[in-house]
């Protein structure tokens, strides 16, 4: 592993990006391809709770949700995991037990990153022993922005290692990076350094995931598949509320990156309104018309 | 509910276009002094849907006393219209973009139909562009003293207009918005192939109250055409489509009192530069050359790419073209549709065998399509020099000719090195490489880091055998004016 050659980062061309992702939302997904659609972007959510309020009765009833989507309909797909603090990890393991779905764990000093090394990576040890499958931690936004790449690849790095066999999601914060070449570079810094995913927010910064910058950071695991053979995941994280929304970025994927990156392995919505969204999409689907949202348990 | 399979490849259900809502006669009128009337030629030709080769409708051919009758009450209009207060026929014209704008999707699947084009780009392109011509012009109509201080502008007269079939309503806005707008009257004649939608804007024109005879519209092919440029009454020929065609009308003109502007053919250089943002120039590249399946005038048919980056450049073009969705025009995920007409598609079909023979490489998207109908892929020609004939001539279709280059000096020498000069795009991040370049490429539009933008507001036009005159912005206004 070795830092990637930034000088030779694609540029990015902003207008052009935008452009491209609003021809993805003019791809008119419709019936069977639209039921199939919704129930990929159901079984791809990270079922989210990341509050100071958060207690272990609210973590259990999302990870009781997460099984039990909307028991009324039949065949729905479980979420691809659920994700939580460190402290709550073990609340979550107990609840999930058999379920085939994932406990995620934020870490680093999620959200801020504004902590020591040594602070992030117990917390990422703590989160790895209490029994996360996957690590999400962010990156030191400071440190990127000014310039110390170095810096950054080192402490994904160094997380990787604490990780084990625990999936490594990097978050850019892409709402705090600025410009599209900040996150091209960025995201080309967290895959070369051993992220197994690359997520594009917290949730806790506006704009959180964008089609724009999502588009970019394909384009790098594009690339750096064609380089490597390595498949690196995706998640867009925050901002994606509707169905309508994760059919555009399902679109945007298949036409990047292909039918290979079209499951829970390679690519997540982290959400968590958005699962009673596509629920009503899915019953109006079935049914014809559109049912209230009272009848959509809202945990 | 149906048992899903997640494991499934995904792929997009078919979302056809309803045209439940259009509505089309079985047989069109020539559309002379505000009434759609009987040819005296009493002949009607087909309209065919390129998509399965099936006739639509039955459209009247004009001769050359069907002409004489629509010039006739064009002049006639011309002595009130021409005196009309600026702002009124500013108001007419204002009323014909809303209302295109209220009968958009009507059109825009009429345009897909008859002439072959994918549903999104009528629906998102032609169709409102369109109409921003007609805003654009309506807004000018009482200012034209304000356009061009220190003279009196006035009318032409009666203006003769032959239109193409790539943009069938586009270009009869691009041509009529402006001549009315100045307070000329117009004679206006579709391509054969693409009546349709001029028809139904003479409908449209009807139904606006628009003074009679002010805009007709008359149907045939080339002879109607000819009819058209030698009527003695004609004060100006406003001529798009071929340079064969142009060159012809230029000669039958040639020391006649008749303003003309022509805009011909092209043949596109689209450069990128190592320094370019790759991906977004390689869509770029789609755009240009594969837009409206390559039946644009000023589509960037020649590719140069910098050395340095020319094999990712290729590799990534071709990825992109695996994902582009060739098929049903009416199809709202179409990206590529059917080719205008058989002759073009043999047309095509002729160059890709010359390509071939002068041994040009291909490489072509793979597609499968239904048995009826006109179709092309998405096509590259390797290894080409300036000499072959498929990089020197206008192909008019999803072909695209690419080339290498090591210098900034050789790839100007090379985009220049044509008869044409309608067109090209730079690609770089650097500033001022793009401004070197708009100054020394002789095209009369030069896109930077973009590609096929149009706008009502930005004059349109070529040098050399692309034509002369231009159409849009103030300079479109110029065209139909003369000023004492």
């Amino acid at each position: 592993m070795s830092l990637p050659e930034l000088l030779k980062v694609p540029k990015i061309d902003k207008l052009g990006v935008i452009e491209r992702t609003n021809r993805f939302c003019k791809r008119s997904i419709k019936n069977s391809a639209k039921e199939m659609g919704l129930h990929l972007a159901l079984s791809m959510i990270d079922l989210t709770t990341l509050d100071g309020k958060d207690t272990p009765q609210k973590v259990k009833q999302l990870c009781y949700k997460a099984q039990h989507l909307h028991d009324s309909m039949e065949g729905l797909p479980n979420v691809a995991a659920v994700c939580v603090y460190p402290t709550l990890v073990s609340v979550a393991k107990k609840e999930l037990v058999g379920s085939g779905i994932n406990i995620a764990s934020v870490s680093t000093a999620f959200p801020s990153g504004q902590s020591t090394l040594h602070v992030k990576l117990s917390d990422t040890k703590f989160a790895v022993d209490q029994g996360a499958d996957e690590v999400d931690m962010v990156i030191s936004r400071g440190k990127f922005l000014s310039g110390e790449y170095n810096f950054v690849f080192d402490e994904i790095s160094a997380v990787k290692e604490v990780c084990g066999n625990a999936h490594l999601k990097v978050i850019l914060e892409t709402g705090e990076l600025d410009t599209l070449d900040n996150v091209r570079k960025a995201s080309d810094i967290a895959i070369y350094a051993g992220a197994d995913f690359i997520k594009t927010s917290t949730g806790k910064i506006s704009p959180a995931a964008t089609m724009p910058v999502t588009y970019v950071m394909l384009l790098a695991i594009k690339e750096y598949y064609k380089k490597t053979g390595t498949k690196i995941g995706m998640k867009p994280a925050g901002g994606i509320s509707t169905a309508k929304q994760s059919l555009q970025y399902l679109v945007m994927l298949k036409e990047t990156l292909g039918d290979d990156w079209m499951n829970k392995d390679l690519f997540r919505f982290g959400a968590s309104r958005l699962v009673n969204d596509i629920l009503m999409q899915l019953q109006k689907q079935e049914s014809g018309i559109y049912q209230s949202l009272d009848y959509f348990s809202k945990d | 509910m149906s048992k899903i399979d997640i494991n499934k490849s995904w792929e997009y259900d078919e979302a056809p276009e309803s045209t439940s809502h259009v509505n089309l006669r079985s047989k069109y009128n020539l559309f002379i002094d505000g009434e759609f009337v009987k040819p005296l030629s009493k002949k009607y030709f087909k309209t065919i849907n390129p998509a399965t080769n099936e006739s639509i409708s039955e459209i009247a051919e004009a001769n050359d006393r069907d002409i004489d009758l629509a010039v006739k009450s064009a002049r006639k209009a011309f002595k009130s219209w021409s005196k009309l207060d600026p702002k009124e026929r500013g108001k007419y014209i204002f009323r014909i973009a809303r209302m295109i704008q209220e009968r958009a999707k009507e059109f825009a699947v009429i345009e897909s139909l008859d002439g072959g084009k994918p549903i999104r780009e009528s629906r998102d392109i032609d169709i409102p562009l369109a109409a921003n011509h007609f805003f654009y012009y309506a807004g000018w109509a009482d200012k034209l003293e304000y356009a061009f201080p220190n003279k009196i502008p006035k009318p032409l007269g009666v203006a003769g207009q032959i239109i193409p079939w790539n943009f069938p309503l586009l270009m009869a806005a691009w041509k009529i918005a402006p001549a009315i707008a100045c307070g000329n009257t117009v004679v206006l004649k579709p391509a054969e192939t693409t009546s349709l939608t001029a028809l139904k804007l003479a409908e449209l024109i009807q139904d606006s109250g628009l003074p009679k005879g002010v805009v007709n519209i008359v149907t045939g092919a080339g002879k109607t055409g000819a009819a058209i440029v030698n009527h003695p009454d004609v004060n100006k020929i406003a001529f798009t489509g071929s340079t064969e065609v142009g060159k012809l009308i230029e000669r039958s003109l040639a020391g006649i009192e008749k303003k003309t502007t022509l805009e011909l053919g092209g043949k596109g250089a689209n450069i990128i530069f190592e320094d370019a943002a790759i991906d977004q120039a390689v869509e770029g590249i789609i755009n240009a050359i594969f837009f409206n399946q390559g039946h644009v005038c000023c589509a960037g048919s020649r590719l140069f790419v910098q050395e340095s980056v020319a094999n990712i450049v290729i590799e990534k073009l071709k990825d992109r073209m695996s994902t582009l969705i060739v098929g049903d025009p009416l199809d709202k995920n179409t990206d590529i549709g059917a080719i205008n007409s058989v002759e073009q598609l043999k047309k095509i079909e002729k160059y890709i065998e010359i390509g071939k023979k002068e041994g040009g490489e291909i490489y072509q998207a793979k597609c499968s399509f239904s048995k009826k109908g006109n179709w092309f892929p998405p096509t590259l020609f390797l290894n080409v020099s300036q000499s072959h004939t498929i990089v020197k001539e206008e192909i008019f279709g999803p072909v695209l000719a690419i080339q290498t280059f090591r210098t900034i000096d050789e790839v100007i020498e090379k985009a220049n090195n044509t008869p044409f000069g309608l067109s090209a795009g730079v690609w770089t991040e650097k500033g001022s490489k793009i401004f070197k370049l708009t100054k020394e490429l002789n095209a009369g539009v030069v896109w930077a880091n973009t590609y096929n933008k149009f706008d009502p507001s930005s004059p349109f036009g070529g040098f050399k055998e692309s034509g002369m005159g231009r159409e849009g912005g103030l300079h479109g206004l110029k065209s139909y004016l003369k000023f004492e």
